[in-house]
């Protein structure tokens, strides 16, 4: 056995979860690519980019459940990370371009062109390399969250005034991306995108892949979650979260934990943006605004915190009802129904969905363990 | 400050403290030997919890001694993680367990390892360690109850338990503070006895009001009475002292 046991990975929730998003990453390309599209079982390519989006909020969604469902963080600002991470997947897209673009110049995109920018800035350098991008995807979105963790854990920043900070953080960001000698294409964004790593973004089976790729992004963060959530590490961030000081009396380092679970989560974020970018098509700066990052966390709320399936099976559920509700004549009420559905959350399901479920269960085998003898030797984990 | 040379574990010599020009602890002045038991006594505002503060860093004394180990240690001088970290653990008044977790992953998160990020990330269940939980569920007679959420536990359980996550640091000095607040009678007794099986290998200072319970522990007993030790002595001696029974009973 080594230091993650694959029984202590993988209980039954987690095995369903798994088992269904492979399922979905198989059944929607066969879908899309080999069923004709005068079928009813076609899934058209607009739903395939659709789902690919969700997927990316899923990945958000979970970054957000590791540091507030189990830490106690949180944080209004995650939709910063996820900016960063698809900014930086959408500089090396506008590297990739080159003389395609309306101006042809081999060098500048197009707004720097347009800017009458004479050379590229120096932190657009690398980006014409993938393993370069790929690398600030993680970086980028994990210094910050580094420092500004760094500070606000260290001088012992906490609950609403943490979640505060951090939305001060996203839009002050979201200001400084709109202005155009930032040089990051201004209220315009990143945009245009032509290929990645040689295949043409638009084609039907880089979606595809994209959405397999996403797919399989998501199910290696949750393993990753779940490693991190059922070790001793784990059990920490938990009495962190519901005993600060007593876990501080007991001698851990409160602020080293939740540094390293914040930076990591920044870190996913950034990764869930940078699949999310070339599936979208355009990255601009109103990825930062403050709503988007309240948003993210409602879908964990409503999933049900602390159980990381249920910041997934959130982000589908609210996101799918935000299509449902922004096309047709439903489309001005979304918003309302958005924060009636915060409000019925709070009220009726403080727990969540999965909270919820869990929470039968758990009180199932609670009664059971009540019900056991006191002389019977109860199994060790 | 120059370091005592002193038999004793600890040595508290001449400590005052003022809040606001009221002296919570005025002169006070005892000593505990390695492998002691003492407990204390005093009526309300007579200065134990002050005393406790004190001696785990959480206040600072205004002049006076506080010295551990056989006079290694200026107490006084460190903050509260370097206290712990020597070997001193106080059990609160009030239970603080982490509710949500069993009761074994309590004493688990309590257990003497390194407590650094890395260590915890990677941390295995190692028979030894699993050996040394289950000794500390026999002390605390919670072995039954092991794998049940701290949350469920009874008042009386929880203060088990905490005394057990106590234990899991490996303290050569406990202070442990009304331990049987809110208990019923068979489980003071059952305190009591736990108390003094811990008692055998390790330093015990407890704070208590319940007389019964004191008399029960039969070791020597501290009064305390506005900061300073009124008597000290046997339990008979004490509670037959003309000035313990004034100050007590208010005549």
């Amino acid at each position: 056995m080594g230091p993650f046991p694959l029984t202590r990975l993988l209980d039954k929730s987690a095995i369903v979860f798994l088992v269904l998003l492979a399922v979905f990453a198989f059944a929607i390309p066969t879908l899309n690519l080999l069923v004709p599209a005068g079928s009813s079982l076609h899934v058209s390519t607009y739903l395939v980019a659709l789902f690919g989006k969700y997927i990316c909020y899923a990945m958000l969604a979970l970054s957000i459940d590791l540091i507030w469902g189990y830490a106690g963080i949180l944080s209004l600002g995650h939709g910063a990370f996820f900016a960063l991470g698809g900014y930086a997947m959408g500089m090396y897209l506008m590297r990739q371009i080159g003389t395609r673009g309306v101006y042809a110049n081999p060098i500048l995109p197009d707004f720097m062109v347009f800017l009458n920018w004479q050379e590229l800035p120096f932190y657009w350098h690398g980006f014409n390399h993938f393993a370069y991008a790929a690398l600030m995807i993680l970086l980028v979105p994990g210094l910050l969250a580094f420092v500004f963790g760094w500070f606000a854990f260290r001088s012992r920043v906490t609950g609403v005034y943490l979640s505060i900070i951090t939305q001060a953080m996203t839009y002050a960001l979201m200001l400084g991306f709109f202005r155009n000698n930032f040089g990051f294409g201004g209220n315009n964004g990143l945009t245009d995108f032509k290929d990645i790593l040689g295949f043409n973004v638009q084609a039907e089976g880089t979606r595809n892949g994209l959405l397999v790729i996403s797919c399989i992004a998501l199910a290696l963060s949750f393993l990753m979650c779940r490693a991190i959530v059922t070790s001793k590490f784990g059990k920490v961030l938990i009495a962190i979260r519901d005993a600060e000081a007593r876990t501080r009396f007991l001698g851990y380092r409160v602020e080293a934990y939740k540094l390293f679970v914040f930076t990591l989560s920044a870190c996913m974020a950034g990764v869930a943006g940078a699949l999310y970018v070339p599936q979208v098509g355009i990255i601009n700066p109103s990825e930062f605004a403050p709503g988007n990052s309240i948003e993210a966390v409602i879908w964990v709320a409503v999933g049900g915190r602390g159980t990381l399936t249920g910041a997934v099976l959130g982000a589908f559920v609210v996101n799918y009802a935000k299509t449902f509700f922004t096309t047709g004549w439903l489309a001005p009420y979304w918003l309302f129904v958005l924060g009636g559905l915060f409000i019925a959350v709070t009220l009726l399901l403080p727990r969540g969905i999965i909270g919820t479920l869990q929470h039968w269960h758990e009180r199932h085998i609670e009664k059971k363990i009540m019900a056991v003898p006191v002389s019977a030797p109860t199994a060790a984990e | 400050m120059e370091l005592k040379t002193t038999s004793a574990l600890l040595y508290l010599d001449g400590i005052t403290v003022s809040f606001d020009g009221f002296k919570a602890l005025d002169e006070l002045s005892f000593v505990i030997e390695p492998r002691e038991m003492r407990a204390i006594i005093g009526p309300n505002g007579a200065g134990k919890t002050t005393m406790m503060d004190v001696i785990t860093g959480k206040t600072r004394p205004d002049s006076g001694d506080v010295f551990f180990e056989q006079g290694s240690y200026d107490l006084s001088k460190l903050d509260e993680t370097e206290i712990a970290e020597l070997g001193i653990g106080r059990k609160f008044q009030k239970p603080t367990v982490f509710d949500i977790h069993s009761v074994e992953d309590n004493l688990m998160l309590a257990l003497k390892n390194d407590r650094g990020v890395r260590s915890t990330l990677m941390w295995k269940n190692s028979p030894a360690q699993q050996n040394r939980i289950d000794d500390i569920l026999d002390a605390i007679r919670l072995k039954n109850v092991r794998s049940r959420v701290a949350g469920s536990l009874s008042h009386g359980q929880k203060q088990w338990l905490e005394i057990g996550m106590l234990l899991a640091q490996e303290p050569k000095l406990l202070l442990v503070d009304e331990p049987v607040a809110g208990m019923t009678d068979s489980e003071t007794l059952q305190t009591a006895e736990l108390l003094k099986e811990i008692n055998r290998d390790k330093t015990v200072i407890v704070v208590e009001h319940d007389m019964a319970f004191v008399r029960e522990l039969g070791v020597k007993v501290t009064c305390l009475h506005e900061g300073s030790v009124l008597a000290e002595g046997s339990i008979d001696q004490v509670s037959t002292n003309d000035r313990v029974v004034e100050v007590y009973l208010g005549r």
